[in-house]
């Protein structure tokens, strides 16, 4: 045997083993598991009897997230603005970027835990998560489409009536059907592997540094009372004290029309803060320090601000420079590596 | 004298056939039975005051009680949760599931929201002039159909669902009239249109604006129903989109030419409830 037979002998013993490596994970990603409430977390509060997931309506509804048909021109999908690298926001937009370049005056949100959420919208004004698509769908600065349409051109092409047949067991495109879709995909985009995820329910001897624990307690008595664990978010719709946006957002009051909605919006999560800058319902604030800085000395006492933060006469939260360090090391354990790298939610 | 006796003859038989078929107009109303279901319809014929609803008529423009000219592009609305009441009292709901109607006057097949009710005699009817509080909370599985937030593609077309308030329009006029300025307050694109989305259900949390409106319609003066499985009753109701303008709480275009979700909706909506004339029934 020379050497180039050795070096071909090599080369198939490897391709043997890299199909067999390819097989498991192949094999991994097949077992779909579904949705699971991670152990840490309370009952969720999307109606699964309504819509239980299964795999291959989850993974309609995938193909249907990263479909730029779901657009006027065909050229925006959701996950143009819900990138999953950046834990499903637009990272570096303040506001949304849309169709033909047009632009949002919100903040892309993630898309992350909405099955624990009751209201939808950085001003509420969407209490079901399978009506939600049709905002970005018709909203002239997203997609500019209409949903009869969608409809349409999805019912045109042999893909999805083939793709919808496997998930309902019949080839009709329905209105139902395609906002179940897309819930089920959404409901799964579940973030609960962060280190504090693993902290509470004492994984992998996870534990907390000293810095970190100090932070966790400075945020238990400073910023929880608003952003509840676990979610970091008690779903409600609050002013934290923000000035006027240039567009004068009116927030939780253009859905009720109630004045003391006046500048209220919905309290965020603080999980993957690392991967979603930048920061409020319009992206003001570049980094968590800039956010820090805002609670300490920038809290405005405008119309409807949150009482916790004017205590006393004094306005915002009292935090001294080593308690933003040791905030931002507690803010650190909330991101979640794992999500924005899991394969099943990622375009494929 | 042949000829007479014939005429004689044809008018005692057309008068028995008079007879009998007043006889079956007064046919003794059947044993009210929910199970005893048969056709009933209420018509909704668009009028703009005194004269029939015609679109872009802008030659012979209609005009309100402030004087003002306009004409109409669009108007449709939703009929939903038909009752019907018998003077003894007895009164039936239409099934929810087939209770939803849009009255889009673009076309006339939809004029007329057609439903099942025990036979009977009916002194009354009841609608909910909108969609009621409990369905626009329901989940996607239950909007199809005229509910279906696709229907009529997008706004521009007639849709009627307010993605961003997860609400339906209940009630929607457009047109134009020359009243309307070219600035913010008006229409800035310059084409002077007027636009009147009417919705707002109550809210699904907090309490909000609710605009949705029961029209009682007593049918004693104009015609009862009478509702038989052999025959057709049809309620004939006139709308009048000039109350609109005119009703209790009238206004000028000018000054509100564009009414979605705000407090000012409120007003208009009350006006609303005066649009409906019960005109004739057909038995
Ligand atoms: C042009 C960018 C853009 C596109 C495209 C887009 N979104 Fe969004 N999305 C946003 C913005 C901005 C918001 C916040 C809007 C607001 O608060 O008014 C948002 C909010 C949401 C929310 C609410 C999240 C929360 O926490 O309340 C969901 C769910 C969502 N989008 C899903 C989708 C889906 C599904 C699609 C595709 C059908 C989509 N988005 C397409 C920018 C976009
Ligand atoms: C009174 C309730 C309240 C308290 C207390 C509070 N927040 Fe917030 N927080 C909010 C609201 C409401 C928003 C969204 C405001 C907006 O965008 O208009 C927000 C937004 C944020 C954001 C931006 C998140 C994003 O994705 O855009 C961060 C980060 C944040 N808060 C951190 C903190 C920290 C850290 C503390 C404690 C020092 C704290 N908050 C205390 C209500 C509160």
């Amino acid at each position: 045997m020379n050497k180039r037979h050795w070096i071909i002998i090599l080369s198939i013993s490897i391709f043997i083993f890299a199909c067999k490596k390819s097989e498991i994970i192949q094999e991994k990603i097949e077992t779909f598991l579904g949705f699971q409430k991670p152990a840490n977390f309370p009952e969720p509060v999307y109606n699964f009897t309504a819509n239980p997931v299964t795999k291959s309506v989850f993974e309609l509804g995938r193909t249907l997230f990263y479909e730029a048909r779901l657009s006027r021109n065909n050229t925006v999908s959701c996950g143009s603005c819900h990138i999953q690298s950046s834990a499903f926001t637009q990272h570096g937009h303040d506001v949304s970027h849309g169709i033909d370049d047009r632009l949002g005056t919100r903040n892309s949100p993630p898309i992350m835990n909405l099955a624990w959420n009751k209201a939808f919208m950085w001003g509420g004004g969407v209490y079901d998560l399978d009506l939600q698509p049709i905002v970005p769908i018709t909203t002239h600065e997203e997609m500019d489409e209409n949903l009869d349409n969608v409809l349409n051109k999805l019912r045109a092409l042999p893909k999805y009536t083939a793709l919808f047949k496997s998930a309902f067991g019949s080839e009709d495109i329905t209105t139902s059907r395609f906002m179940k879709a897309l819930s089920q995909f959404m409901v799964m985009c579940v973030s609960s592997n962060s280190k504090y995820d693993k902290v509470m329910r004492k994984e992998d001897n996870a534990s907390f540094t000293q810095t970190e624990l100090d932070g966790y307690n400075i945020f238990k008595e400073k910023c929880s009372s608003c952003h509840k664990e676990p979610l970091f978010t008690d779903g409600s719709f609050r002013n934290n004290g923000l000035s006027l946006s240039p567009v004068k957002d009116q927030g939780l009051y253009l859905a009720t029309l109630l004045a003391s909605d006046r500048y209220k919006f919905k309290v965020p999560s603080l999980r993957n803060l690392n991967y979603t800058a930048p920061f409020m319902h319009d992206g003001r604030f570049l980094t968590i320090g800039a956010v820090l800085e805002h609670y300490s000395g920038q809290v405005q006492n405008l119309e409807n601000l949150d009482p916790i933060l004017n205590q006393n006469g004094k306005l915002g939260i009292n935090l001294t420079e080593t308690d933003k360090t040791k905030l931002l090391a507690f803010l650190a354990t909330l991101n979640d590596e794992s999500f924005i790298n899991n394969r099943l939610l990622a375009e494929q | 004298m042949k000829n007479l006796s014939i005429r004689i003859t044809l008018l005692a038989f057309c008068s028995i056939l008079l007879l009998a078929s007043c006889s079956k107009e007064d046919s003794p109303a059947p044993e009210f039975a929910e199970t005893n279901l048969a056709p009933f319809s209420v018509e909704f014929d668009n009028i703009v005051g005194d004269r029939t609803l015609s679109f872009n008529n802008t030659t012979t423009p209609y005009v309100n009680a402030k004087g003002e000219s306009f004409s109409i592009s669009m108007l449709q609305y939703f009929i939903s949760n038909i009752k019907v009441a018998t003077a003894d009292g007895k009164e039936y709901a239409v099934k929810q599931d087939s209770s939803y109607f849009l009255i889009q006057s673009s076309d006339k097949s939809t004029r007329f929201a057609k439903v099942r009710v025990p036979e009977g005699d009916y002194t009354r009817l009841t609608f909910t002039l909108g969609v009621d509080s409990l369905r626009s909370t329901m989940g996607i599985d239950k909007r199809t159909g005229v509910l279906d937030p696709a229907a009529n593609g997008g706004h521009d077309s007639g849709g009627m669902y307010w993605g961003w308030n997860s609400g339906y329009i209940f009630f929607r006029f457009e047109g134009n009239s020359n009243v309307i300025s070219d600035d913010v307050n008006g229409d800035p694109t310059g084409k002077k249109q007027f636009k009147y989305h009417i919705g707002g259900f109550g809210g699904y949390s907090a309490p909000t604006i609710n605009n949705i409106k029961t029209i009682t319609v007593d049918l004693t003066k104009a015609g009862i129903a009478k509702v038989r499985k052999d025959r057709q009753s049809n309620v004939h109701l006139f709308m009048d989109a000039m109350k609109v303008f005119n009703g209790t709480n009238s206004f000028k275009i000018a000054e509100h030419p564009n009414v979605m979700f705000s407090d000012y909706s409120v007003n208009i909506a009350k006006n609303l409830t005066e649009m409906f004339r019960h005109d004739h029934t057909e038995n």
